[in-house]
């Protein structure tokens, strides 16, 4: 006969074997049991100082290491804070689990103290959310919302439970067995299509690899590199999918899209072959539908049977996890390659040179200035010390477009940033979360000086734990992405983007007891950045930059991909060919 | 147009508000829905009648089966089926249009179900544009009030119903853990 455990205790062993060993919450009354069961327990908890943040956070830890990670918050208004977090989780398909602290069940729908409908207000923030009723319940639930958050399409799924389910007495009984009928988690693909797919591959004349977050949720970057080189196709990373193929592969043209290269629009638009894999054609890669890839047919792999057909219609659908059907897919190219792969030689050649000549035509070079920081400077030059290597985290804005343009990410889960919610304040969190499951790694935090003052108060979390965090403020006294579009779009009728009061970076740092500088001489770029990165603790870099630096290539909302500005005084150019 | 769709659901709490909630939230117009147990008590069969341009129909579907308590979803506006609705009305009628109220709904196959000084109360079965058509003649005698249930439907061929298998947790696999034979030892 087993002892008697409280509902804490009980939560506290499932997290363990789950393998989690750590959290990132904020407490309040009602989870006040479970952080008293918490005070003599192995797991770690962080302290964060914002809830959002703790979800945040929770997903630094998770895209940089694959794992689910846990953030924690008490009822009503620690409920509520966490929601940016959560929906920013379901946008890019991270998993998280978020356990939320309740009033107790006889108090529900009273309006007590601190009561919100978390259960209600979640429902479309999580791939799936539960209100543990009783005691009985609680451990069969945990297990399912870690399985439902890591398999398939990850996602946040949230658990909340009532104050007195964690104080209730109950035994604890090993869970053994998942049995959620209705939850379908397709992972290998149909044989005969990824067949056809081969078929399709070696017949094209010019293939182009489109490859997204989703190839770095399947842990596919191997497979992805195989399929390059086998196909020696052009291949572009999403925003999402940077670092699943290296950027010095030399088949990697960049990023598409908005703020993506020429050369990676030209291809979309010009290629007979979209091999999509692990993306959502989402409308900041395709620009307008109707113009977006005209001559090409689709092939588009995925785990997720509702992304495939959703925007883009596909020729060739292949529902599957993209690792499982990359591996097949792999072989049956190389079986195929004696007879097949010598037949448009020719075209393959010409459409490398194609793609060579866009690349040298419009290259996302740098700008440099001797007399003013740019930004895009700034970015190479973290790039150089980072040497494909370092977690970068990005907030939300201009400088997240820069450091997706130059920095280059030689693995999976480096880059990190919020892509398809674009939450300014993403930054410096996740960061703490990402530093917490790399201690070892250098984690550059990049953010605007809009953003960053969106995280302000985690300054002190990362202080108290000691993180060796360098903190990039890329600073241009401006919301700039939004003051980018006011100018371009609506006759620089600059409003309300205007960040004229910025702290002092080495008293603020200072304050919190750790190293800041502010720098805006480009002869000062290298060394602060060194200094920096030679810190063995937090360092704040505020490093100021030409103000209206505006983001290019551009594709404007609602135009063709192929119709990009390129630069300051050119018009929005339409392809030549 | 009208996307006639068929659910069996799990009997678990949020259930509805998870299909209603994805429907608003991306936009789909909810024209009818009906839901009861079915004769298994821990699921439930729902209609749904959405009103959805055409190339949004498939759309519909797999965004309905990513629900984890939607253990099957069929698209019926295209396949063999038979849909029925039921109304229940009730029509002031004064005593000397009486005879022609009977008359009209016995056309209409609606049955009397109670009758006051006032009137009838009636109730109807059939296509909903039947019962569209059986309440303009109604309204042409006087005052009525209408109650619809909303479509529901049935499939008349088999559909083999997919369902998930378990699966063992982590547990089975990780033995790292804080206490043996629940005994806590951390
Ligand atoms: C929470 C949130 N609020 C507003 C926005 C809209 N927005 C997008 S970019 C941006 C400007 C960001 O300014 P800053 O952090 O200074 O970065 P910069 O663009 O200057 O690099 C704003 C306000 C957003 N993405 N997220
Ligand atoms: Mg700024």
């Amino acid at each position: 006969m087993s002892n008697l455990m409280s509902g804490s205790k009980i939560l506290l062993e499932c997290l363990v074997r789950e393998g989690v060993d750590c959290m990132f919450g904020y407490p309040g009354g009602v989870t006040l049991p479970f952080y008293d069961a918490m005070y003599d327990h192995p797991l770690r908890h962080v302290l964060v100082r914002h809830e959002e943040n703790a979800c945040f956070a929770a997903e630094g830890y998770a895209r940089s290491t694959g794992k689910v990670g846990v953030c924690c918050a008490t009822s009503g208004p620690g409920a509520t804070n966490l929601t940016t977090g959560l929906v920013d989780a379901m946008m890019d398909s991270i998993p998280i689990v978020a356990l939320t602290g309740q009033v107790s069940t006889k108090l529900i729908g009273s309006d007590a103290f601190q009561e919100a409908d978390t259960f209600g207000i979640t429902r479309s923030c999580t791939k799936h959310n539960y209100l543990v009723k009783t005691l009985n319940d609680l451990p069969q639930i945990i297990h399912e919302a870690f399985y439902i958050a890591s398999t398939g399409r990850p996602g946040p799924v949230l658990v909340d439970v009532p104050k007195d389910v964690f104080q209730a007495q109950g035994h604890y009984a090993p869970v053994n067995a998942i049995h959620l009928p209705g939850y379908k988690v397709h992972t290998d693909g149909h044989a005969g299509q990824i067949r056809r797919a081969a078929h399709m591959m070696w017949e094209a004349k010019r293939p182009f690899i489109y490859a997204g977050g989703g190839v770095i949720a399947s842990e596919a970057s191997l497979e992805l590199t195989q399929l390059v080189e086998t196909l020696d196709a052009p291949a572009v990373c999403t925003l999402m999918g940077l670092g699943a193929l290296s950027s010095e592969h030399p088949n990697f043209i960049s990023m598409p899209g908005m703020h993506g290269s020429y050369a990676a629009n030209m291809g979309m638009t010009h290629t007979d072959l979209i091999i999509a894999l692990g993306v959502r054609f989402d409308d900041r890669v395709t620009g307008r539908l109707a113009a977006f890839a005209p001559h090409a047919k689709v092939i588009h792999v995925d785990i997720d049977p509702a992304e495939i057909g959703k925007n883009r219609a596909a020729d060739l659908p292949i529902v599957g996890d993209v690792k499982r059907v990359l591996s097949k897919l792999n072989k049956i190219l190389l079986e195929l390659a004696p007879a097949h792969a010598p037949i448009h030689a020719d075209s393959r050649k010409a459409w490398w040179n194609q793609v060579r000549e866009w690349k040298e035509e419009h290259p996302l070079t740098p700008e440099i200035s001797t007399s003013e920081i740019k930004p895009q400077h700034l970015m190479r030059e973290i790039d150089r010390i980072s040497g494909g290597k370092a977690v970068v985290t990005a907030d939300v804005g201009q400088h997240q477009m820069w450091a997706a343009q130059f920095i280059r990410f030689n693995s999976p889960r480096l880059w990190i940033n919020s892509g398809g919610l674009g939450a300014m304040g993403f930054g410096l969190p996740s960061a703490i979360g990402a530093q917490f499951a790399n201690p070892d790694k250098l984690v550059f935090s990049i953010s605007g000086d809009g953003g960053f003052q969106m995280s302000l108060p985690e300054l002190a979390t990362i202080a108290s734990y000691g993180l060796p965090i360098k903190i990039i403020v890329m600073n241009n006294g401006y919301l700039g992405m939004v003051r980018q579009w006011q100018e371009l779009f609506y006759n620089n009728r600059l409003n309300a983007v205007t960040l004229d009061c910025f702290p002092d970076a080495e008293k603020l740092a200072g304050a919190y007891g750790f190293k800041g500088r502010t720098i805006e001489s480009p002869a000062d770029l290298t060394p602060a950045l060194q200094e920096a990165v030679k810190e063995p603790g937090p360092y704040l870099l505020n490093v100021k930059v030409t103000p209206f630096e505006n983001v290019f290539p551009m594709v404007p909302a609602g135009g063709a991909i192929n119709e990009m500005v390129l630069g300051e005084s050119t018009q929005p150019m339409a392809a030549a060919k | 147009m009208l996307q006639v769709i068929s659910l069996l659901v799990e009997n678990k709490p949020g259930a509805l508000m998870r299909i209603t909630g994805l429907l608003s939230a991306r936009a789909y117009n909810i024209e009818s829905l009906t839901v009861a147990r079915t004769t298994d008590p821990e699921l439930s069969r729902m209609t749904i009648v959405v009103d959805v341009e055409p190339h949004l129909r498939k759309q519909v579907i797999k965004q309905m089966n990513r629900l984890i308590n939607v253990l099957q979803v069929a698209d019926l506006t295209d396949s063999p089926s038979v849909a029925r609705e039921l109304i229940l009305m009730r029509v002031r009628a004064p005593m000397e249009s009486r005879p022609a109220v009977l008359k009209e709904a016995e056309i209409f196959g609606a049955r009397v179900i109670d009758s006051s000084l006032e009137g009838f109360a009636l109730e109807a079965t059939g296509d909903s544009e039947k019962l569209d058509e059986f309440i303009d003649v109604m309204r042409s005698y006087g005052e009525i009030e209408v109650t619809r249930s909303g479509t529901v439907a049935v499939m008349m061929e088999a559909r083999r119903l997919r369902l998930s298998s378990p699966v063992p947790t982590k547990n089975a696999t990780n033995p790292q853990t804080t206490i043996d034979n629940g005994v806590l030892n951390a």
